[in-house]
């Protein structure tokens, strides 16, 4: 008789875990993160750096106070939430911001809901959005020309509040084109006035073509469903092209909405986050979409540069009502 | 015929599976047959034959609780040497009470009259039959066929799409015997008045294929599908759903939506037992995974022990891991082989350590969805998950809790390694005892109830008592001092009368009172080993 060890069923499984996903997540983010780079010089990397190393010092922190710590392994969230959450924020923004955020993102959003999984808001958003409102100056220090590693390193960690950003600083590609909008130019004006040319415009649709790119890697690894993506694109398309089609004058067109700011890292990396995100596959289409309605309507009306880290919040919010309302009818029930 | 799909379920790609099986392979008679006394279900098998006794091939064992009492028929001719306990099929390794034969070589038959024009014959005759030679469900769970087509159906299914994944032995037995398995096919419908027929196979079963459509040759009115190879295409209302587009609502059978789903093997050895009178003695079983030496798909004799099987395919292979009754998703992790096969096992899989779920630690649920895009009852588990972990039993069951089929894709796909499927089980489980503790709560204060009445109703019967005796010795009394004997003779008659409808009365209550009190324990099946 030869005996044998039991366990429960099924016995077999797909080799994929949840540090795999997130490692994946990482490595799609790279030809996003290195068009920043490239585009902005190496206030983004510094960045990427810090937000990672207090990512992780957190997350270690944290998860050690946890009665039982359920991700012993450790997974790559907190790698992911650093990484999204530095590309989000400005280069040259001070090393404390990178703090600030961090802790709120990770201390206040992921673990005080009870860590990976049960968090109700996406831990990066919400630490792009405690930023933006606790630092909306420090926060928002784009490179007005690309610096040095020497100069970034010193704006970074060395300038105080109200030292040198305003002759490093320039707007962002959104900012000018509101303010010039609100000045009365139209579009083609804004488009070649210097102020726009200065802050980069021409990158952003680079930018979000890099993460596209990546957000189609995992797509086709399944690591994604298209519904989120589809949503925020289809969404941008809805809202803007009428008005584009009536007034091409005085409004941008859906691709240069699409083009801008953090609105396709957000579409495909931000959207698509699980845990904060809509379940089901309709209720995905709608967060997308309603991600990129109140995206626009914050660029639009509001004050921020851009209202991504808003939007997906208040979409977070409505995640769990709108996966009820989307769930889909179960085999055998309610069925004639 | 135009197929419909089912949400979900784990692609072929994503998952193992047997190739064309090679011929069907014998497995040597052992030298004992073990029999457990108790049907797949745990329900019990009522003994008809006692320790010493000479039985042969074919002759009742004992037999099932179904209305028409489907037998268990001795696997070969030979001597019944005990009653003991042995390993059921369980993970567990409980024990049960199992009739041991000890075959005598000479595999004796005793022939049921063949039926040559079946086709003519009454449905109820056949079903007579079925029950007869001990015909069961052979895809898995083991319903007593003439049972389950009691109630007439407009559309029959045989379902030859296997299970799971690794199981190849419908498939061998259509390549092999798909003659067998169309006559069958005639045979049910007939029995249960099916006008539409379809046999189901996977589309990767190209052999088999073949081989049915040649046998479908001179045969009309039969379809033949070939479905994905989408797991769990090969479940009962997976495939409803595959082939009718239609559903079965929850808490109903598919007979209620008027269609019949049998195995294939099911359907071969149903129309042998009319045809030719064989009962059911031996069945095809599937042996894969790389933790055996030579798999394949064998015929075995009912009550072989898993041991006999794998010496037959040239024993384990040096890193056999883990033992499983049934497939890679919902089989049962056996603790040894000395587990006998039944009418019910379709596989015996030998998993090799890499071919296993690694033990990895669980984590958190990522709610990334993977588990409810794979649902193919469009649950969302990991709504479930959250619910009955926050003990919410209420919540899980308004979520379909009762409608999850146990089939694993979630659990197979969950990227947290969350045993999905069971801790569903065990809330389904701890259901069912609630449920079960209710009823019983319910059934005592309905007796609590009932004793509160006929105290109150002896009461007044004997208030009424002691007043008609009083009545009756005052009309005595009266009688005493009336002067005519006859009607001194007459008064008593009353009285007597009365007395005797008391004592019949008391009888009867008593008898109540008995019948009440053994009620439970009548009313409960014996258990098997009692009996013997
Ligand atoms: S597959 Fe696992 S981790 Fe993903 S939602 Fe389902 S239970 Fe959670
Ligand atoms: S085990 Fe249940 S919940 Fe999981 S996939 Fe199957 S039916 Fe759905």
């Amino acid at each position: 008789m030869k005996t044998f060890a039991t366990a429960l069923a099924p016995h077999i499984s797909t080799p994929r875990r949840v540090q795999r996903v997130m490692a994946e997540v990482l490595l799609a983010l790279l030809p996003g993160a290195a068009l920043q780079l490239w585009t902005y010089g190496p206030g983004h990397a510094f960045q990427l750096v810090l937000a990672l190393v207090f990512g992780l010092a957190l997350e270690t922190a944290l998860s050690r106070l946890r009665p039982a710590p359920l991700n012993p392994a450790g997974d790559f969230s907190a790698a992911v939430t650093a990484a999204l959450f530095a590309l989000s924020l400005a280069p040259l923004a001070p090393w404390w911001v990178s703090a600030f955020g961090m802790f709120v993102a990770l201390g206040v959003a992921k673990h005080a809901y009870g860590g990976l999984g049960a968090n109700l808001f996406n831990p990066a958003m919400v630490g792009c959005a405690f930023v933006l409102v606790a630092f909306p100056h420090a926060a928002t220090t784009w490179p007005a020309y690309t610096l040095g590693l020497a100069e970034t390193a010193g704006a970074i960690f060395l300038a105080g509040p109200g030292i040198t950003w305003d002759t490093l600083s320039s707007a962002t590609p959104l900012d000018v084109a509101r303010q010039l909008g609100a000045q009365g130019l139209r579009m083609p004006e804004i488009y070649s006035s210097p102020l726009y040319a200065d802050s980069r415009a021409g990158a952003g649709p680079w930018i979000a073509l890099a993460y596209t790119l990546g957000g189609l890697y995992l797509l086709w690894r399944r690591i994604i469903g298209w519904q989120a993506p589809v949503g925020v694109i289809a969404g941008t398309v809805l809202m803007t092209l009428p008005f584009w089609l009536l007034d091409a004058e005085r409004h941008a067109s859906p691709l240069q909405q699409l083009g801008s700011g953090g609105l396709m890292l957000a579409a495909w990396f931000v959207a698509t986050d699980p845990v904060s995100g809509c379940t089901s596959p309709r209720g995905r289409l709608i967060f997308g979409a309603g991600v990129a309605v109140l995206t626009l309507i914050i660029r639009r009306w509001g004050t921020f540069p851009d209202g991504v880290a808003f939007a997906v919040l208040l979409m977070n919010a409505l995640a769990p009502l709108i996966d009820r309302a989307t769930r889909p009818r179960i085999y055998g029930r309610n069925h004639a | 015929m135009s197929l419909h799909r089912i949400h979900g379920g784990l692609a072929a790609a994503a998952l193992p599976h047997a190739g064309e099986p090679a011929a069907v392979r014998p497995c040597p008679l052992p030298r004992r047959l073990y029999l457990p006394l108790t049907e797949t279900d745990g329900g019990p098998l009522y003994c008809r034959v006692s320790p010493g006794q000479q039985v042969r091939r074919g002759e009742a064992l004992a037999h099932a609780a179904d209305a028409l009492a489907t037998i268990l028929p001795a696997p070969t001719s030979g001597c019944i040497v005990a009653i003991q306990d042995h390993a059921l099929a369980r993970s567990d390794g409980s024990l049960a009470p199992h009739l041991v034969l000890e075959p005598d070589g000479r595999d004796e038959p005793l022939l049921l009259p063949p039926m040559a024009d079946w086709a003519q014959a009454d449905p109820q005759q056949l079903r007579r039959r079925l029950a007869e030679a001990g015909v069961i469900g052979l895809g898995g769970a083991g319903f007593a066929t003439a049972q389950k087509l009691a109630r007439p159906v407009s559309t029959l299914i045989l379902n030859g799409a296997e299970c799971e994944p690794y199981i190849s032995c419908d498939q061998a037995l259509l390549q092999e015997r798909a003659a067998d398995v169309v006559a069958g096919a005639g045979l049910l419908a007939r029995i249960a008045g099916a006008r539409q027929i379809i046999i189901a196979l996977q589309d990767r079963m190209l052999a088999a294929a073949d081989a049915l459509r040649a046998a479908l040759v001179n045969v009309p009115g039969i379809t033949l599908a070939q479905v994905p190879t989408v797991y769990p295409q090969g479940g009962e209302r997976q495939l409803i759903e595959v082939l009718c587009g239609r559903e079965v609502p929850a808490g109903s059978w598919p007979v209620d939506i008027g269609i019949a789903v049998q195995n294939v093997a099911t359907a071969a050895a149903a129309w042998r037992a009319v045809a030719l009178g064989e009962a059911m003695t031996t069945r095809l079983i599937s042996l894969a995974g790389r933790g055996v030496v030579s798999g394949g798909v064998f015929e075995v004799r009912i009550g072989a022990t898993i041991a006999t099987l794998i010496e037959a395919a040239g024993g384990y292979a040096p890193d056999a891991a883990r033992l499983v009754l049934g497939g890679p998703l919902m089989g049962i992790s056996l603790p040894h082989d000395e587990v006998a096969l039944t009418r019910t096992s379709n596989a015996i899989l030998v998993l090799a350590a890499a071919e296993l779920r690694p033990p990895a630690p669980e984590q958190a649920c990522i709610r990334c969805g993977d588990c409810a895009t794979a649902c193919p009852v469009r649950l969302q588990p990991q709504e479930l998950l959250r619910l009955l972990r926050a003990d919410d039993a209420e919540g899980a069951a308004d979520l379909g809790l009762a409608e999850c089929i146990e089939c694993g894709c979630c659990a197979f796909v969950c990227p947290a390694q969350i045993p999905l499927v069971d801790i569903y089980r065990q809330a389904k489980t701890a259901q069912a005892i609630a449920r079960t503790a209710r009823t019983r709560a319910d059934q005592a204060r309905e007796r609590y109830r009932a004793r509160g009445q006929r105290l109150a109703r002896e009461q007044a019967e004997k208030v009424a008592r002691v007043a008609a005796r009083r009545d009756a010795l005052a009309q005595e009394q009266a009688a005493a001092n009336l002067p005519t004997p006859a009607t001194a003779d007459a008064a008593p008659v009353p009285a007597a009368r009365m007395d005797k409808s008391a004592v019949l009365a008391a009888i009867a209550r008593g008898k109540a009172k008995r019948t009440n009190a053994n009620g439970p324990r009548a009313g409960a099946p014996q258990s098997p080993g009692e009996t013997s």
